[in-house]
């Protein structure tokens, strides 16, 4: 069976498992399609979580992001996961155990303020847009890859498939799908990851593998992995693999910055933190916490041991071979314009962090200005005046064709695209054609798991926060369920525009989602539970102060050319200062003015007893005797 | 508050004296051993990896699992303890 077959199977196999679901799991009440009617186990919890994070940045991108990043790459690493600690600790217990459906819900209630409520819609709503957007381009992308379909058909079919089960089964459906979405997304991620390692190294476990000496009759065999990356690296004139800091961009304080900012971003993002309120219990809440670190760290342990093994494999395999002694997936790949090899004329591929790379990307680029800009530079070898000796260089002006190599280099695109890491491994590994194929359902698994989660959030915050909470109060329970329903309706099909038509910008986005989360949510949710004496004026104030220095300095920044005058701090790293700005507003601001009234403090007394605490204002009646 | 004022107030103190241990621990294996002391780590080698680097892609995420497991634990069992208390006393 061709690879096609096999993925066709793979991916036709997994949405039918999700379809069934979604039929199973289907709702008819606002309990059900907002909080799965608190009926989840918290190990379900824990895998739906872990899938509902893990999108299609995490499986497909990640990976190659920290073999070209090194120990960079770890920013997204400890990033990803360390905000877990803090929604473990900080806030899932409490907001469980303060009930209601969505996170305006809490900070709406706690602080008193249609404002606060409204601006918590809007950040929640925002951010997902902004995520999910991503993740329908990102089902695109796989279509097109794997199955030679139309980006834009791709992007049509994940709509299609996301509305069915959203609609149908609200966070109920939604959870069960992200549990089988998990398996599917891991085992994908994990097979191929255990064949290179064992390949590589003798050992089963990548995450030891990556710390073992090279095995076999591969070059550098007895060598530490990490060792020959870092000659490597410095052979090609990349920066150390290992080595912390080496590039001015990526200083000590940017590191940290970026690192706390996705920290803190994490705990703050609207489809994380709801998830936490589908469980039975807060106890429950607790160990869903733990089992979804747990069931995310099966990747996220592994992602960096890929990338160590892939980059070293695929700079091995290629480097000095001349086109007859290539293997196999560097033609597959190259089809797809994800790794291109323009000669200099000598009929050895060199990659190299200089002038004379020539492995490069597609990029952005389609394949007739590729193709274009190939024939240009095939010509412009055939003129001779590509030879090595610098003097026939002057040549190149008077012959016809053009060196390929240095209009690519302006454009950024030198070596090769950062998915292939992920993509090419199981080829790398020599597995079979229906690991390939499962790679494909993996990363499908991955977008929708995410995108689903998203367009719920989106949904309740329109339909329950925006629609029930401010504008129409006295609304039926039928009526919010058709809203609700309606409303991820809409959003999906707003989502599928978005990854139709992407925004050149989704990148600078995406920083942004994170930076708002930090510089908005995560203050404002922490001082609601850990202070019984801020107030109204001050959260809004702070959460404002907050979200307008994160905002300016990201847009100033990255759309109007401002210098990065805070420290250097780049734009991902901002939102631990809009973090800072927000806390000292919100608690400078605290002393002068009225605390919140008793009913509150009643309520924050209730958040914070053990589990089965009778309700902090019962008690109160009950004492009167 | 109320009656049981005293045990919920203990109760909350043990709690954040937990949590505040833990958060510790989480910034010293995360942002201090994988970000502040890194180049520092970075010559001191563990196994095959460079310290540093191992605490950044590894080690610090093995930490996060294990601190969430021990707050997961004392919190639940911490619950379960005043739950016992409450019931044992006589209601007002």
């Amino acid at each position: 069976m061709s690879v096609k077959a096999w993925t066709y199977l793979f991916v036709g196999l997994s949405f039918c498992l999700y379809m069934f679901i979604a039929w199973r799991s289907r709702v008819r009440d606002t309990g059900g399609f907002y909080v799965a009617g608190r009926g989840v186990p918290a190990i379900a919890n824990g895998m739906a979580t872990a899938a509902d994070w893990m999108s299609a940045a995490s499986f497909i991108s990640m990976a190659g992001l920290i073999s070209t990043m090194g120990y960079s790459g770890g920013v997204y690493l400890m990033g990803w996961t360390g905000g877990y600690v803090l929604l473990a600790l900080l806030l899932a217990p409490y907001l469980r155990k303060f009930g209601q459906f969505t996170v305006p819900d809490f900070i709406g209630d706690r602080y008193e303020s249609a404002i606060a409520r409204l601006v918590a819609v809007l950040c929640a709503v925002f951010i997902s847009f902004v995520y999910v957007a991503g993740q329908m381009r990102g089902v695109g992308v796989v279509f097109s890859r794997f199955l030679e379909v139309d980006i834009n058909v791709g992007v049509i079919i994940g709509m299609a498939i996301v509305f069915v089960y959203a609609t149908l089964g609200g966070m109920k459906g939604i959870t069960w799908t992200q549990v089988a979405q998990y398996w599917v997304l891991i085992t994908a991620f994990l097979i191929p990851a255990i064949a290179i390692s064992i390949k590589l190294t003798g050992q089963p476990l990548p995450q030891i593998g990556m710390g073992s000496p090279l095995v076999g009759d591969v070059a550098g065999s007895g060598m530490y992995l990490l060792d020959k990356l870092n000659l490597i690296n410095a052979d090609l004139g990349f920066a150390s693999y290992t080595e912390p800091f080496t590039s001015p961009k990526w200083g000590k304080l940017n590191v940290f910055c970026v690192t706390l900012a996705l920290m803190v971003g994490t705990a703050g993002l609207p489809h994380v933190i709801v998830r936490f309120y589908t469980v039975k219990t807060v106890a429950a809440a607790r160990w869903s916490a733990f089992w979804a670190l747990l069931f995310i760290s099966a990747l996220y342990l592994t992602a960096p041991a890929t990338a160590a093994f892939a980059r070293y494999y695929m700079i091995e395999s290629i480097q000095g071979r001349s086109s007859e002694q290539l293997p196999q997936w560097f033609a597959n790949w190259e089809e797809t314009g994800l790794i291109l090899w323009l000669d200099d004329g000598d009929g050895k591929l060199r990659y190299s962090a200089r002038n004379d790379n020539e492995v490069f990307r597609s990029g952005p680029l389609s394949r007739a200005e590729i193709a274009e800009l190939a024939s240009a530079h095939q010509l412009w070898i055939n003129s001779g005046a590509s030879s090595v000796d610098p003097r026939n260089r002057g040549k190149a002006a008077t012959t016809s064709g053009a060196d390929g190599r240095l209009a690519l280099r302006k454009k950024g695109l030198s070596g090769p695209d950062r998915d292939i890491i992920v993509l090419a491994t199981p080829e790398m590994a020599e597995l079979s054609g229906w690991i390939v194929a499962l790679i494909a359902a993996g990363g499908l698994a991955a977008a929708l798991s995410t995108a689903s989660g998203l367009l719920l959030v989106i949904s309740s915050g329109v339909a329950h926060d925006l629609y029930f909470r401010l504008i129409n109060p006295a609304a039926s329970e039928a009526r919010r369920l058709a809203v609700s329903r309606a409303t991820i309706g809409v959003a999906v099909v707003v989502a599928g525009i978005f990854g139709i038509y992407p925004p050149g910008f989704v990148a600078e986005v995406v920083a942004f989602a994170f930076g708002l989360a930090a510089s908005s949510f995560f203050p404002i949710l922490v001082l609601g539970i850990f202070s019984k004496r801020v107030g109204t004026i001050p959260a809004v104030s702070g959460m404002l102060a907050g979200i307008g220095f994160t905002a300016a300095y990201i847009i100033g920044n990255r759309f109007f050319g401002m210098p990065a005058w805070c420290f250097g701090i780049s734009a991902q790293g901002i939102g631990t200062v809009g973090m800072i700005v927000n806390f000292a507003v919100t608690l400078g601001l605290t002393p002068f003015f009225s605390p919140p009234s008793t009913q509150v403090q009643d309520m924050i007394d209730r958040i914070r007893e053990p589990e089965d605490a009778p309700p902090a204002v019962a008690i109160e009646t009950a004492s009167e005797h | 508050m109320g009656t049981n004022g005293s045990t919920s107030s203990q109760y909350w103190r043990a709690n954040v004296r937990l949590m505040l241990g833990l958060l510790a621990v989480w910034a010293f294996a995360g942002l201090g051993c994988g970000v502040l002391f890194a180049d520092t780590l970075a010559d001191l080698r563990f196994w095959g990896f460079p310290l540093g680097f191992w605490f950044a892609q590894q080690g610090a995420i093995v930490v996060f699992v294990a601190l969430i497991l021990v707050y997961a634990i004392a919190l639940n069992r911490l619950d379960a303890r005043h739950a016992i208390g409450r019931a044992q006393k006589p209601q007002v």
